[in-house]
């Protein structure tokens, strides 16, 4: 009986996975002979192309531990975890967990929140687009305090105990700059326009950033971020989102109720 | 970078029988600035499947000025596994968006239970693999609402299942869903170098009439294990001297069709693209030519 189209692909895709299995028997040459090295291009095509992909998306990562280190690297991963889609501009959501506990990256504990960076940066850049407000004009503040804000779709957070974003920031140009001040970061991303723009939020602005997306109303969010950071100024902390492009649109109860 | 402006009207949407380019995002801003005059853009559809961003917005720009034909090289048309719906999903999603005058997918397979494998895999060509392919293709065409058109593939190995010649797969998937077929030219050089037959035999066989579009693309060279000559589908160098000339003993058959120059990898200048695209419409313009004199 020869082989079923599903179990000839199951052997295939295995067999391209795994460099120490030989090509399947069925696989052969125009004289009917065994083909292993010319499966070996797909094999190669395979792997070559997903560590391409992963390099493609990650290039700060790469420029961090240099691109030998990094092919390896991606290499290992791709053996691990193929892309879920053909869009590839999403491959790599589980490569900073993969840095993290990728035994040779070890002396370099902020890579991994880098790459987490970068899986941020590559969302916000193919989000939707989206209009953004840039003034609170028309809005007292007794309304404020109670409305709605709907966050721009690219807005996106990072946070880690390094200072990822001046990391990040520092590795767009040629030469890299270390960053002046090591100490943890938050980071907003958004995309108001074509430009992805990163912005560093202190506890209280990104504890209030990220209730306000969650869909608190703004004196709540307030409250929180006042736990989190007495000296906080909402106002500040509003005007600052704004400035960003991170808020599509602000929801007033009053208007709301109208509706 | 500021926002491109967009004048929300459109080029009519169906592709010449002229000479097109690969999209490559290396191009937009040349393309932007000098309008050169080239058929029709063809893009990957998976590179343009996120909600928004600057791609979208190089695309609708082009897309004003030029025909634009959709290349789908994710759907994994041969996959012994049902196509995926998601995916699906956003290729009718994205038909939609841009209204190509073209589609088109391969003959081959790229998807298995653990994911995306990023390759064009070779099928066998069976009964079985006939009934898969058909019964997708059906599925392709009724979600996205209109033709396709399945290109033969480039392959290094024969699978030892197959027992139909593939100009006859191919003739047969045409007359059973209706599809039409894009002949790439490259594939067929390599694939008749790799698996030995005769490159003109082939085209002499193919299903000319049910032809709606050509491919052309450079190959690289290797050698298998007991030193035979290898050709590798690299598409990153210009079309081959032997390439040219299996189209034009093929448009003979076929007439003028639109044709597309693909280069993908180690991505040249655009002047060096273009160059290859004007040799492909002077090709076409001495068939067309010759046509015209037939027909008076």
């Amino acid at each position: 009986m020869p082989l079923s189209l599903s179990e000839s692909q199951t052997a295939f895709s295995a067999a391209l996975l795994a460099p120490e299995i030989e090509a399947p028997a069925n696989v052969i040459r125009p004289d009917g002979r065994r083909a292993d090295r010319r499966f070996a291009i797909y094999r190669n095509n395979v792997a070559v192309s997903l560590i391409e992909a992963l390099q493609a998306n990650f290039p700060v990562t790469c420029k961090l531990v240099g691109e030998a280190f990094f092919r390896a690297m991606a290499g290992e991963f791709a053996r691990v975890e193929i892309p879920r889609s053909p869009v590839l501009s999403e491959y790599g959501i589980g490569f900073p967990y993969f840095i993290s506990s990728f035994r040779p990256a070890q002396d370099l504990p902020y890579l991994a929140d880098v790459a987490a960076v970068e899986v941020a940066w590559n969302q916000a850049y193919h989000a939707a687009d989206g209009a953004y407000l840039s003034s609170l004009e028309g809005l007292n503040e007794e309304e404020l305090a109670k409305a709605i804000c709907t966050p721009h779709p690219s807005v996106r957070f990072v946070s880690s105990p390094f200072p990822v974003c001046a990391i990040w920031l520092g590795h767009q140009a040629e030469q890299f700059s270390p960053p002046s001040d090591w100490k943890p970061e938050s980071v907003l991303l958004v995309r108001p326009e074509a430009e992805v723009s990163l912005h560093v939020l202190q506890p209280g602005e990104f504890a209030f950033a990220q209730k306000l997306r969650s869909g608190e109303r703004i004196e709540e969010a307030a409250i929180i971020a006042l736990g989190i950071d007495p000296s906080f100024d909402p106002g500040a902390g509003l005007i600052k989102l704004l400035r960003a492009g991170a808020v599509s649109s602000i929801r007033t109860f009053e208007s709301d109720e109208g509706e | 970078m500021k926002p491109l402006e967009r004048s929300n009207v459109r080029v009519n949407a169906s592709i010449p029988a002229r000479a097109g380019v690969g999209l490559k995002p290396e191009h937009y801003r040349d393309i932007l600035e000098e309008n050169p005059d080239v058929g029709f853009f063809e893009v990957h559809a998976e590179n343009y499947m996120g909600a928004g961003g600057p791609p979208h917005r190089y695309l609708e720009a082009i897309r004003e000025r030029y025909p634009l034909s959709l290349h789908g090289v994710g759907l994994s048309i041969g996959a012994a596994r049902r196509l995926d719906q998601a995916h699906l999903q956003r290729l009718k999603e994205l038909v939609r968006r841009y209204e190509p005058g073209r589609f088109s997918e391969h003959l081959a397979w790229s998807t298995h239970e653990n994911g995306f494998l990023n390759d064009l895999l070779p099928l066998p060509y069976t009964e079985e693999t006939l009934h898969i392919v058909c019964e997708h293709i059906d599925q392709v065409q009724a979600s996205v609402g209109c033709q396709m058109l399945l290109e033969n593939p480039s392959v290094y190995v024969l699978l030892a299942e197959s027992v139909i010649p593939e100009t006859e797969f191919l003739r047969e998937i045409a007359i059973r869903t209706g599809c039409g077929l894009l002949l790439d030219v490259n594939n067929v050089e390599v694939s008749a170098t790799n698996a030995a037959y005769d490159p003109i035999a082939y085209i002499n066989a193919f299903p000319i009439e049910h032809v709606g579009e050509f491919h052309l693309a450079g190959f690289a060279e290797a050698e298998d294990e007991a030193g035979e000559r290898l050709l590798i589908d690299a598409h990153g160098s210009p079309v081959e001297p032997s390439v040219w000339s299996l189209y034009r003993q093929v448009l003979r058959r076929a007439g003028a069709k639109p044709t597309l120059i693909e280069w993908d990898n180690d991505v040249p200048s655009w002047s060096v693209l273009h160059n290859e695209a004007m040799k492909a419409d002077l090709v076409l313009r001495e068939v067309g030519e010759r046509e015209q004199a037939n027909a008076a």
